[in-house]
């Protein structure tokens, strides 16, 4: 389906109606390796370079960056270019990663997706709603790159390849996927399954704003197609209906013999009603998205639902004890 | 929409209810939402959304605002009726029905002549109006709208809105509008209707004209449709998250008004919607809340006892989460981002120990880019500064997590470090309950690490 779909477009250069499976398309681009070769938007800035720095310690393929008006000089040893079309054609980069400040964040994922680049991670947080609802209408109508973010601490395959702001050092190479909305509470899980012993697959941060290129679905897929993936970790939070959509989608394709492990932990249960706590995306309004509804909607698709956040590591090896799975 | 019983968050929830075609279930949430990272949440005065409609070409009553109860009657006298209604200006629902701790009944009058605009001014202006939601404290009223007092015939609901589901903005509009769309919406959902809009598109002659028709409206359609475009262009421009008018009404002489607006911001959009958010009224919110925002803390006050100081929405939410857990009770959320500096969290310090109830303080920090040595610096100073007598339980993970230690460990401070999450919140809990019960015993009680 995927390839009739990427064939379709290439011969006439528009997306099937369903606009849906055109994007979806790209889901495959998560599944990042040692391979990988990175840019950096906002490369010579505060955060770009701290990061990049980071990354590149970490052993992540980076290959240069981007910064407006720089280009052809040389920043911590990689070559600078001035805007990402030029430094994908100069470095075939795969990924992009983007520190730039909200008023221009919209436009560089924009100049990413214009690139082609097969996955965006953008990290900025407060980047207007408005300017996401359009970059998010442009990004499902085409199928070669994968946004995640805004907001978000990145994606990371321990030991081979950290997109993000995420301490690499906690880390260990293993057999967990997991997927969260939340930056720090993504590190609490990766803490806990690194001291368990599970270690980590693929760890994918989707952010908290209500208008973001990734979600927990798309990251699900990646994570039950994965034979190294033996166990899930799903972390959400109050707001909107991300968990509920979540849960449909696990009832559906991972139910039975064979299913992968699923434990999740959902933040705010004890949030006062009205509040918004946080990020854009978690506010309980309007009767939907109150944690204790997520919880019943993913408990019923046969998911774990920790109610601690100290516990998510503990319940899934145990879990996965049960299951025999080797652990 | 498979959700259980809807909460109203303040009147502004009709449209999210509408969408989510449930029972309603009013919600005395607290005040004014707190924001993103960094940001507050933007919500404003009637008078300020009358004002944006205005100036979008939406047809409002004549209004003006006082300050004082001269103004007030200055403001009736120009106004085109004798009937005039005196609207309290605060940032709070239920006005209607509630009371002024200075003995006045109240939030919004009917009058007859503006000597009486002024004496209902007079009376509401200075003063402290107590509604469901505010609670006991109340929210202080410093200025009022006077405004035409228009005759509806027929209410109209109209509102707009960015919708996850849609992945942009829906246009929500119905033909029975008023004070009772939320039953409307219950028992006949049927008579909601609900319009996608494409933001690459806008919206088009096509869909204005289309509902139009279904509203009953078509015999007004130009003037309809220029007004669905307004409200539009209004949200467009404005960065709105929501504008919702409800009644949108037809008076007795013919001639449409927006009788009542709410409208909230993208306070993500601060940074290009400047006059709007100059605009914050700041007295109506919670002192506490708007010291940390000038900060940029991001910083809610909650009525617990323990302190929590934590760097990310979902972990500061999760760390509330495992103190209620252990038996205890939070006394803020506060988050302090990715970009925090020692400063701002000395800053964040001086404002959770400002809560008196605050017994113990629970730092939670795990750093990504926040670096655990610049929030340790933060904290020895905030110590040193404020002579902290309470006790502060630290539990650090992440980058230069080692530094921060030592660095914790040289201070010579009442520090407790923890490196588990469980151990640091029951920790927390169990300290927090022994000055609890010392304050009631009357009896000080000292800290001291052991050497």
């Amino acid at each position: 389906m995927a390839a009739t779909v990427r064939t379709l477009s290439r011969l006439t250069g528009v997306c099937p109606r369903a606009a849906r499976s055109c994007y979806t398309a790209t889901r495959p681009n998560l599944a990042i390796n040692k391979g990988t070769k990175v840019i950096c938007q906002g490369f010579t800035g505060r955060q770009g370079t701290f990061h990049s720095r980071q990354a590149i310690e970490y052993g992540s393929l980076m290959v240069g960056g981007v910064s407006p008006g720089k280009g052809g000089k040389k920043h911590l040893n990689l070559p600078v270019f001035n805007s990402v079309a030029e430094a994908k054609a100069a470095t075939d980069a795969d990924a992009t990663v983007i520190y730039v400040p909200p008023p221009g964040a919209a436009k560089a994922i924009m100049e990413a997706v214009e690139a082609e680049v097969g996955l965006i991670v953008c990290i900025t947080e407060g980047i207007p709603q408005q300017d996401m609802v359009r970059v998010k209408h442009a990004l499902l109508r085409q199928d070669k790159s994968r946004l995640i973010g805004p907001n978000c601490p990145g994606i990371i395959a321990p030991e081979k390849c950290k997109i993000g702001i995420m301490p690499g050092h906690i880390h260990k190479k293993g057999c967990i996927g997991i997927v969260s909305r939340s930056g720090t509470l993504t590190y609490e899980a990766v803490h806990q399954t690194t001291q368990v012993g599970l270690g980590q697959t693929l760890c994918v941060g989707i952010g908290g704003d209500p208008f973001n290129g990734t979600n927990f679905i798309d990251c699900l897929e990646t994570f039950l197609r994965d034979p190294e993936t033996k166990g899930i970790i799903l972390i959400g939070e109050i707001g909107g209906g991300a968990e509920e959509r979540a849960a449909e989608y696990l009832k559906e394709h991972n139910m039975g013999p064979g299913a992968k492990p699923v434990v999740s932990f959902i933040a705010g249960l004890t949030a006062p009603p009205g509040r918004r706590m946080g990020h854009a995306g978690a506010i309980i309004s309007g009767g939907k998205g109150g944690a204790m509804d997520k919880i019943h909607a993913l408990e019923s698709a046969g998911v774990i639902v920790s109610r601690s956040p100290a516990q998510m590591g503990n319940m899934l090896h145990e879990e996965m004890k049960r299951l025999h799975l080797g652990v | 929409m498979k959700m259980a019983a809807a909460a109203v968050y303040r009147g502004a929830l009709c449209a999210e209810k509408l969408l989510a075609r449930r029972a309603a279930q009013v919600v005395t949430g607290g005040a004014s939402l707190a924001g993103i990272q960094q940001r507050r949440y933007l919500n404003v005065h009637e008078h300020v959304s009358f004002t944006l409609l205005r100036r979008a070409g939406i047809p409002v009553p004549g209004f003006g605002v006082a300050h004082t109860p001269d103004e007030a009657i200055d403001i009736a006298n120009k106004l085109d009726s004798t009937d005039v209604v005196v609207k309290a200006q605060v940032l709070t629902g239920g006005r209607g029905k509630g009371n002024f701790k200075g003995g006045f009944k109240g939030g919004v009058k009917l009058v007859y002549s503006a000597e009486e605009a002024g004496d209902v001014a007079s009376k509401m202006i200075g003063d402290m109006l107590v509604t469901k939601q505010t609670g006991e404290k109340g929210i202080p009223c410093n200025k009022v709208m006077v405004c035409e007092r228009k005759f509806p015939r027929r209410e109209f609901y109209m509102a707009i809105m960015m919708e996850r589901s849609f992945a942009g903005p829906v246009i929500i509009a119905s033909a029975q509008g008023g004070i009772n769309i939320e039953e409307v919406a219950e028992e006949d959902p049927e008579a909601i209707i609900k319009v996608p809009i494409d933001i690459m598109e806008g919206i088009t002659q096509e869909k204005a004209e289309d509902l139009a028709r279904q509203l009953g409206l078509e015999n007004r359609m130009e003037e309809t449709v220029s007004v669905l475009r307004s409200l539009y262009n209004a949200f467009i421009t404005n960065d709105a998250s929501l504008i919702e008018i409800n009644p949108y009404a037809e008076d007795t002489y013919g001639k449409m008004y927006a009788l009542d607006a709410k409208m909230k911001f993208d306070d993500n959009a601060e940074f290009r919607q400047k006059e709007i958010f100059e605009g914050r009224d700041w007295s109506q919110e919670d002192p506490k809340e708007v010291e940390a925002s000038l900060h940029n803390l991001n910083y809610i006050a909650l009525d617990g006892n323990i302190g929590c100081l934590v760097n990310g929405a979902g972990l500061a939410m999760a760390t509330m989460d495992i103190i209620k857990l252990h038996g205890g009770s939070p006394a803020n959320f506060l988050d302090v981002g990715g970009g925090a500096t020692a400063e701002q969290v000395k800053e964040a310090f001086k404002i959770i120990t400002a809560d008196p109830n605050v017994h113990a303080i629970m730092v939670n920090i795990f750093g990504g880019i926040m670096r655990c040595d610049v929030i340790a610096q933060g904290i020895i100073a905030a110590a040193e500064e404020l002579s902290l007598k309470i006790p502060i339980v630290v539990r650090l993970q992440g980058t230069n997590v080692d530094d921060a230690k030592a660095l914790i460990a040289m201070s010579n401070l009442r520090i407790l470090p923890c490196d588990n999450l469980d151990d640091a919140a029951k920790m927390a809990v169990k300290l927090s309950n022994i000055i609890t019960l010392a304050k009631a015993a009357n009896v000080e009680i000292k800290f001291e690490l052991p050497v």
